[in-house]
């Protein structure tokens, strides 16, 4: 027998649309899947939208690859939106033309960003924040822009800010019509935390502002308010709320809410039965919701309607937290609730710029809602406690602390969640799921679990909360962690490091024949080649290791824009003589390099050829310069304060220290590049509570802080040792390095080790100064084993011919550069040619 | 030796002038092609020297290895990866690029630049 299927047709191929397809897929293969979709290229993913700034390429948002249609059988009509529906004749009609007849419809329409009617909007330089085209323009018209604003200071608003500020906008505001930033997720005094620190990012934020006009000829110069005040704007992006697309739904005479929706009723049904609505378009008990979490699971509940399943919506949890980079704020459960219904806690610690708010139910036995903002690391836990009505514990202020929580036996609070616990929204995957998967065969980290059950693969909210459970889940059965390095190596390195050297292993090729598989990759092969560097300490181009090195590695620089390289000699703790100074000046004058003071107290020469690269160096050794290894994973610089010598505070001689630190651990290679600093006395002008190891002369001597990071993530030093001698400290750095040599996860600076290790600078206290673990001795030895074998790389490569003829970028024609290279002109100096403009022949 | 009028095999350089388990870039007719030499597999593969992710001029500056049984290059800029048999690039949707056929002969490494 023929079984006829029946033809679905999905109005909309946006993220909801595009699952609802996944869904039915995998549900039965009785029906015809019909998209239609009014945007021009196929779904992808708005929620990561901002990062279409960038990365540039839209590839990597879409949802699917781009065969997954064809393979599938669906039809899907790109940039041809429907334009009129026969609900009689059962037919849909195109813009293109293209008719249709169907046995059910799925509006799944989303929404547009809602306009509001102010006089001027329609200016040039005015845009919305939904869909890639927008982005597009966006990008097109900024580098003209110089003053931005963004109307609305929602979730949307505060991401559309943001990219401004990344786009090199220079000042963006964010006007807001309430009295408070996120009005629907956060409260008063939470909004202050974050409005202070969204100004540290650059925007500053105008609430209870009523934008009346934008102001400008044809192009937008700013915005004028109820208030008459007024603004400067040469771009706007409009972010006031959303509006479902219901036009068409309303003009077949669907029911449609008043302030817009399509009604739907708890199967996804609208008014007619034999079409559905879902997503951001669909009213569900006069809600609409505006994020993709419920949106999927509508999707799911449409499918199982159409094949006759029976399963209802029942609302959907609104919890979300702001996916800023650096900007910790989240609201779960209910956030406002308060007297009498709740008994609120809450913190505020202006210092920090933190603001955490707990609303407990009035039996003090329940939580029901709360607020972060500044940090949110528990937000996870506190949303399973709300969403699973899980018990407190009897003082519930501790739940504000995440020391407090941590300190707890691992595991207790991932313990005590139920089954049902749903851990990551955005796929609906729950708690018992992700321990399933967990005792799969094969499946026994992070990213297996991303691919069994897509946990994680949404919004990304949930993927602390999912490594945790991987990590309980794997030590309740018995299974030792381990963080293998890639498909060629089945060790983690730390087993790694003992191997090569228990074996005596000395180049890349035995390592992997000795102990991996295949022929190496872009991970495995500098993670061994800085084993290496850090247990032998050779030249790091010696024979066959050159091609297992980090490209920076290989050539000893590091690669620019365009393929050219840099050039850092070391200036150990800032010192220079004027005699080096001019021949630095000249090195740069003759082989035309552009120079800059860094912010590790040395000098960059930027923009060498490959091939002029041996010739420099050569001068420059030759004037006593050497190797700066700004290019390794190795010590950096060791800044220093004027000290004693000049200062008319300085309690000990810094400059000298600092030369002989940076003198001691120059070119030891480590699993990241390591910073150092000494300053003179305590008011620390060389910042050395920022770096991995920074000393500071006491009155009695120095004290030592560890594990400090500028960068990304900045962290403060910790106190390790106070008033040491010099030569007391030098042992502990010993110690303290190797240790960290040893033991660190690839490409983890200090302070993030630290971070992860059991006990924190307690335990790493005790390991350095009182040598809990006995190896003091033995890692002071190797240590000096380093040391002694320090040789400057450079002064190897230039007087090596073997290793001197790979400096070249044409092996047929070594003389000849690559003139594909292109610098423009800044303030009298080149610079590289912008490589989003450079065309090639 | 035999002749090699019929094929366009162009001379790129002496067997020495590459680098074992990595990439050189010669110039054939005033375009930059990467060539690689993959000792321990004892094969040989040459593409276009050019990414195709910000047009840089490096790819025979990149790490090779192997994905499973595949051959490829990773490019130093931003680590996107392509198969060095094909020219398919392994890390998101980032345009292939092109190959060309290797022969080696009598010291000499020849590459064709029709394909
Ligand atoms: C040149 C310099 C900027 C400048 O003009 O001042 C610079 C330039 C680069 N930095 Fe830096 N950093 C420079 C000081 C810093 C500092 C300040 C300092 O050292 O006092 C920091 C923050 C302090 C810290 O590291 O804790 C810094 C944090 C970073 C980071 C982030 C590290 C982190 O832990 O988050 C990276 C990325 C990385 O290493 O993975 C980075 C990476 C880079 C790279 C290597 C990016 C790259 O791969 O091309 C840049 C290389 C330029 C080149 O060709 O030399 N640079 N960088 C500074 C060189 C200092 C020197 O003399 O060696
Ligand atoms: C910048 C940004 C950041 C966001 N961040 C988050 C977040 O962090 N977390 C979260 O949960 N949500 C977030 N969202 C919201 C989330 O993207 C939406 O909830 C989700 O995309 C809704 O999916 P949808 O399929 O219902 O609608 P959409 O993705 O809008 O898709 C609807 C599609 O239908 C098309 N269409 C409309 N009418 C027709 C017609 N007549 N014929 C054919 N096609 C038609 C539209 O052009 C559109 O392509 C964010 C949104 C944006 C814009
Ligand atoms: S902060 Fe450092 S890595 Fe970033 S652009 Fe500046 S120099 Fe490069
Ligand atoms: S330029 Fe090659 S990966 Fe970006």
């Amino acid at each position: 027998m023929n079984i006829i299927k029946k033809t679905v047709v999905i109005i909309g191929n946006g993220m909801v649309g595009h699952r609802f397809c996944e869904k039915l897929l995998a549900k039965s293969n009785q029906f015809n899947l019909i998209i239609f979709s009014e945007e021009p290229i196929r779904a992808y993913d708005r929620v990561h939208l901002t990062d279409y700034f960038k990365n540039t390429a839209v590839n990597d948002l879409y949802l699917s690859d781009s065969n997954w249609y064809y393979s599938n059988n669906i039809d899907l009509h790109l940039n041809d939106p429907i334009i009129a529906i026969d609900k009689e004749q059962k037919f849909v009609q195109s813009k293109q033309g293209v008719q249709i007849s169907y046995d059910f419809i799925v509006f799944a329409t989303g929404s547009a960003a809602f306009v509001p009617p102010i006089p001027g909007i329609d200016k040039q330089g005015v845009f919305l924040y939904r869909t890639i085209e927008d982005l597009d323009r966006i990008k097109e018209y900024a580098p003209r822009a110089r003053k931005g604003a963004v109307i609305g200071g929602g979730l949307l608003g505060l991401e559309a800010a943001k990219a401004l500020v990344d786009l090199q906008i220079q000042e963006t505001a964010v006007v807001e019509f309430a009295g408070r930033l996120m009005p629907r997720q956060i409260d008063d005094t939470a909004s202050a935390t974050l409005q202070n620190k969204l100004h540290t990012l650059g925007l500053h934020c105008l609430l209870h502002k009523s934008t009346t006009q934008i102001l400008g000829d044809n192009k937008i110069t700013g915005l004028a308010f109820a208030d008459e005040t007024s603004i400067a704007a040469d771009i706007l992006i409009v972010s006031a709320g959303i509006k479902p697309r219901d036009e068409l739904a309303k003009e077949i005479g669907l029911a449609t809410g008043a302030r817009g929706g399509i009604v739907v009723d708890e199967n996804m049904r609208t008014s007619d039965s034999n079409i559905f609505a879902i997503g951001e378009c669909a009213l569900h008990q006069e809600m609409i919701y505006g994020l993709v979490a419920p949106g999927y699971e509508m999707a799911e509940i449409a499918a199982s309607t159409i094949i006759g399943e029976h399963k209802t919506f029942s609302g959907f949890d609104m919890s979300t937290k702001l996916k800023l980079m650096g900007v910790d704020v989240a609201s779960f459960g209910d956030p406002f609730i308060c007297e009498p219904e709740a008994r609120t806690i809450h913190i505020e610690d202006k210092n920090k710029g933190i603001y955490k708010r707990l609303n407990i139910s009035a039996d003090g036995k329940r939580l029901l809602g709360g607020i972060l903002v500044g940090e949110a690391s528990s937000y996870n836990m506190l949303l399973q406690t709300v969403n699973n009505n899980m018990p407190i514990p009897e003082h519930p202020e501790l739940l504000l602390f995440h020391e407090k929580l941590s300190n707890q036996p691992a595991g207790a609070g991932l313990d005590a969640l139920p089954d049902t616990a749903l851990i990551c929204s955005c796929e609906g995957i729950t708690k018992a799921q992700i321990c399933d998967a967990l005792t799969q065969p094969g499946c026994e980290n992070l990213e297996d679990v991303k691919k069994c059950t897509k946990a994680g693969s949404g919004c990304g909210g949930c993927i602390p909360m999912v490594k945790d459970l991987v990590a309980h889940t794997m030590k309740q059965q018995g299974k030792y962690i381990r963080n293998t390095i890639c498909e060629h190596f089945d060790y983690s390195r730390q087993e790694l490091f003992d191997l090569i050297k228990i074996h005596e292993l000395h180049h890349y090729d035995e390592v992997l024949d000795d102990l991996g598989k295949g022929h190496g990759c872009e991970v495995c092969k500098p993670l061994v080649s800085s084993l290496l560097a850090s247990i032998w300490n050779e030249m790091i181009l010696g024979k066959g290791n050159d091609v297992a090195q980090d490209s920076n590695d290989r050539f000893l620089a590091n690669i620019q824009r365009g393929g050219t390289y840099s050039v850092v000699p070391r200036i150990p703790g800032g010192e220079i003589r004027p005699e080096k100074l001019v021949v630095i000046g000249e090195v740069a004058k003759k082989y035309n390099l552009y120079t800059k003071i860094t912010g590790g107290q040395r000098i960059d020469m930027f923009g060498a050829h490959v091939n002029d690269l041996p010739f420099i160096w050569e001068e420059l050794i030759a004037a006593g310069f050497e190797s700066g290894h700004a290019y390794g994973k190795a010590l950096r610089t060791v800044k220093s304060c004027v000290g004693s010598i000049w200062c008319r505070f300085g309690l000990h001689d810094s400059v000298s220290f600092a030369i002989k630190i940076e003198e001691r651990y120059r070119g030891v290679r480590a699993p990241h590049k390591f910073k150092s600093a000494v300053s003179g006395c305590i008011r620390e002008c060389a910042e050395a509570q920022s770096k991995d190891f920074g000393i500071i002369a006491t009155e009695k001597g120095w004290n030592l802080y560890v594990c400090g990071n500028g960068g990304s993530k900045p962290q403060h030093a910790l106190l390790l040792a106070s008033d040491i001698d010099s030569d007391t400290c030098i042992q502990y750095l010993d110690r303290f390095l190797m240790f960290y040599i040893r033991t660190a996860d690839p490409l983890t600076r200090t302070a993030t080790w630290l971070n992860k290790m059991d006990g924190g600078i307690d335990y790493l206290r005790n390991v350095v100064v009182n040598d809990s673990l006995g190896m003091a001795e033995i890692w002071e030895r190797e240590m000096q084993a380093l040391v002694n074998a320090y040789q400057c790389e450079w002064k190897v490569a230039v007087n090596d011919p073997n290793i001197r003829k790979r400096f070249v970028h044409f092996v047929n024609a070594p003389d000849q550069k690559d003139e594909t290279v292109k610098f423009d002109e800044m303030r009298g100096q080149k610079k590289a040619a912008d490589w989003n403009t450079i065309i090639t022949p | 030796m035999e002749t090699m009028t019929t094929t366009a095999w162009e001379l790129a350089c002496h067997i020495d002038d590459a680098v074992e388990n990595g990439g050189v870039c010669v110039q054939i007719r005033g375009k930059q092609i990467a060539l690689f030499y993959f000792k321990r597999r004892n094969e040989w593969y040459a593409t276009q020297n050019e990414c195709p992710h910000k047009k840089q001029m490096i790819l025979s500056r990149g790490m090779t290895g192997s994905l499973g049984e595949t051959p490829k290059v990773a490019c130093p800029f931003h680590k996107k990866t392509f198969a060095l048999d094909t020219g398919e690039c392994l890390s998101g949707d980032e345009c292939a690029i092109t190959t060309y056929p290797v022969k080696v002969e009598a010291g000499l490494v020849y590459i064709s630049l029709e394909n």
